[in-house]
């Protein structure tokens, strides 16, 4: 199973990817909401693009509230 | 339906909607392709009431508060049936917000019990504002896992007991819900939200918008939300209809959704519904030439025919894939919580789908006007709902003046804020803030506000004072925040902003760094919260002898400079 690291380091490169944002330019600790201006529809995108990604289910609501990447990473390792 | 009329309490009305419907599916629930609950009303009723014996074993009185934080789902209504049931005040919060301004809310409402789901309070209970919060006595939470740490709460699966709890009957005054129209960072704005309002409310909108036995209502706005809670909750569940809850809002699942449950009804906020608009006219664009002629004079002749009235059955046949596309039984989209462009609403009523467009405030009781579609009209919101007396106050030479409403679904003030209750209903009338004139139809047209706030396309109450402790110890002289259309009336409900009204410091010179600064500070608010721009002003701001800033005499003096030249864009 990958260390929770190089899951926050995936989640981070993919979201960067889906933004098309420079690699590095995003941090763990980042309020993806504050940070990237989206809305709550680009959000969902992003969750769909890690699931697939991860090859997990990531209920809506068990993200509810998340916002930060460290976070979210940390709820995509304990479905891994 | 029940006829409403006569019940004194919206426990009383559940309560016999629950033994009149006994056998009727009243909730669906649905994880993605997985159906995981159908309930009856039966069944509904009893997992509700070993929830309210629970509640009242744990000390829980009539009229004490309880909070329900949750997304949407079926123990949001279970929960609210138990408090309900048990006399209790219902303190419905958005989900959507932080753990800090969930406890301030919680703190604010004075909510002796909460309610809510494992993934919401392992942020709650982490959150170090949980500290000031004093008046929780019980948590319980949904949906946790077999060894989580549940921080204090209790899980929702073991709170029930199988004695019967008492049903405490209330009066039409008492206050049933305290809804918060908005106000997280400031002043918090609790409308206290009587029986009586959500009982005259249901029959309007009933009268026009019915439900029976077997309808489905597709819930996606929040159920914290009047609208969600009066159209997918209280509406429905008086009428022996269901609900149908999807645990994921994910396009292709809500889109299945529609086709799966058959949907009678739903309710959006403009941004979906433009969002939906999109989709719709990406697919019609891609149709080869040909079709799309056809479909473009299948869209002409419906238009033609349902110009009086709406012809769903008609306009299922002419446009026999689009309909069958939301599942063949939709019969109009609720649309809510902020303006909604014409030309949005147009589009889908050329498609034989009415949107049933409106205008309404939580302190009214969620609607005010709707349209009744007799004829549909997209460029207004419609006439006012039976019971509803709307006046125009201060008329300008065009009609233009402020809508003011009276009526038994008007909540009966702000919580603990008399001086805010006493500036916004007088001699019985609310003071909308919001600016407009009914045309010779009767029907209400909006074009601006009064109050210094902005909506944004998903619904949300923006009010500047909430957001300026982000700018606190800024290194200028004053500042505050405006929306840009109270300084500068402009007749429109689209295209809100918020500007930053700054005083330097004498010789203090606007620069760089200190934009900088401010893009900063910005960047920390949530986009939709964000100013837009900058105005700077050379004098003293007018303060009352309590050196607070006299919002509205500031805003006169900035009025006198030239909108255009005046915002310095961020």
């Amino acid at each position: 199973m990958p260390t929770i690291e190089n899951t926050t380091q995936e989640v981070l490169t993919l979201a960067e990817q889906h933004f098309k944002l420079a690699p590095g330019s995003l941090a763990a600790s980042d309020d993806f909401f504050k940070k990237l201006g989206i809305d709550s529809l680009q959000t969902l995108e992003l969750l769909s693009r890690l699931e697939n990604h991860f090859n997990i289910e990531l209920p809506d609501y068990e993200v509810q509230g998340v916002s930060d990447f460290k976070t979210l990473a940390e709820r995509i390792q304990s479905r891994l | 339906m029940l006829d409403l009329t006569k019940y004194s309490s919206t426990g009383a009305a559940l309560k016999d909607a629950v033994e009149k419907f006994a056998n009727e599916t009243c909730l669906i629930e649905a994880d993605r392709e997985r159906e995981k609950e159908r309930i009856t009303y039966q069944e509904f009723g009893k997992r509700a009431l070993a929830l309210g014996r629970a509640m009242q074993d744990a000390g829980f009185q009539p009229a004490d508060r309880a909070s329900i934080i949750m997304t949407n789902q079926s123990k949001w209504l279970i929960s609210a049936y138990a408090i309900f049931y048990s006399g209790g005040v219902l303190v419905p919060l958005d989900y959507k917000l932080t753990p800090a301004e969930h406890w301030q809310l919680l703190q604010h409402s004075g909510a002796k019990s909460l309610i809510t789901e494992y993934s919401i309070w392992r942020l709650l209970s982490a959150s170090p504002a949980r500290s000031s919060v004093t008046n929780l006595q019980t948590v319980v939470v949904t949906e946790a896992p077999p060894n989580a740490d549940l921080a204090g709460a209790l899980r929702w699966e073991d709170f029930r007991s199988n004695e019967a709890p008492a049903f405490n009957p209330r009066d039409r005054k008492d206050v049933a819900s305290i809804v918060y129209s908005s106000g997280t960072g400031g002043r918090p704005k609790g409308c206290m939200m009587t029986h009586e309002n959500y009982l005259e409310q249901c029959v309007a909108l009933t009268s026009l918008y019915p439900f029976w036995p077997g309808v489905r209502y597709l819930s996606i706005l929040p159920t914290n939300h009047a609208i969600d809670f009066m159209v997918g909750f209280f509406g429905p569940f008086t009428c022996g209809a269901c609900v149908v809850h999807l645990r994921t809002l994910r396009p292709e699942f809500v889109r299945e959704g529609f086709t799966k449950y058959k949907i009678a009804y739903v309710s959006l906020v403009p941004l979906v519904l433009k969002n939906l608009q999109k989709g719709l006219q990406a697919r019609f664009a891609e149709l080869p030439p040909g079709k799309r002629k056809i479909f473009d004079k299948l869209v002409a002749i419906n238009k033609a025919l349902t110009k009086p009235h709406p012809r769903l059955w008609l306009s299922r046949r002419l446009l026999k894939d689009v309909h069958a596309a939301f599942g063949g039984e939709l019969r109009a989209i609720i649309v809510g919580g902020a303006f909604t462009e014409p030309l949005t609403l147009q589009f889908f009523y050329d498609l034989g789908i009415p949107v049933a467009n409106g205008y309404g405030l939580t302190e009214a009781g969620t609607a005010i006007t709707v349209n009744d579609l007799h004829p549909f009209r997209a460029d207004t919101v419609g006439k006012p709902l039976p019971g509803m007396e709307v006046k125009i106050v201060d008329p300008a030479p065009d009609g233009v003046g402020e809508v003011y409403v009276r009526s038994k679904t008007v909540m009966s003030g702000y919580l603990n804020d008399p001086e805010l209750t006493a500036e916004t209903i007088v001699d019985g009338w609310l003071r909308t803030g919001d600016l407009g004139k009914f045309d010779a139809q009767g029907h209400l047209h909006l074009s601006g506000r009064k109050k210094n706030m902005i909506v944004t396309e998903e619904g949300k109450n923006i009010y500047p004072e909430d957001i300026e402790s982000v700018f606190e110890s800024l290194p200028v002289k004053e500042f505050c925040v405006f929306a840009a259309n109270y300084v500068w009336p402009r007749r429109s409900m689209v295209g809100e902003q918020l500007i930053l009204a700054i005083h330097l410091e004498n010789n203090q010179a606007f620069t760089e760094e200190l934009k900088k600064d401010i893009s900063q500070r910005n960047s920390r608010l949530l986009n939709y919260k964000r100013i837009h721009g900058i105005v700077l002003f050379d004098q003293d701001f007018p303060r009352t002898a309590s050196l607070k800033i006299k919002r509205n005499a500031l805003a006169t003096l900035l009025a006198q400079l030239d909108r255009d030249h005046a915002i310095l864009p961020l």
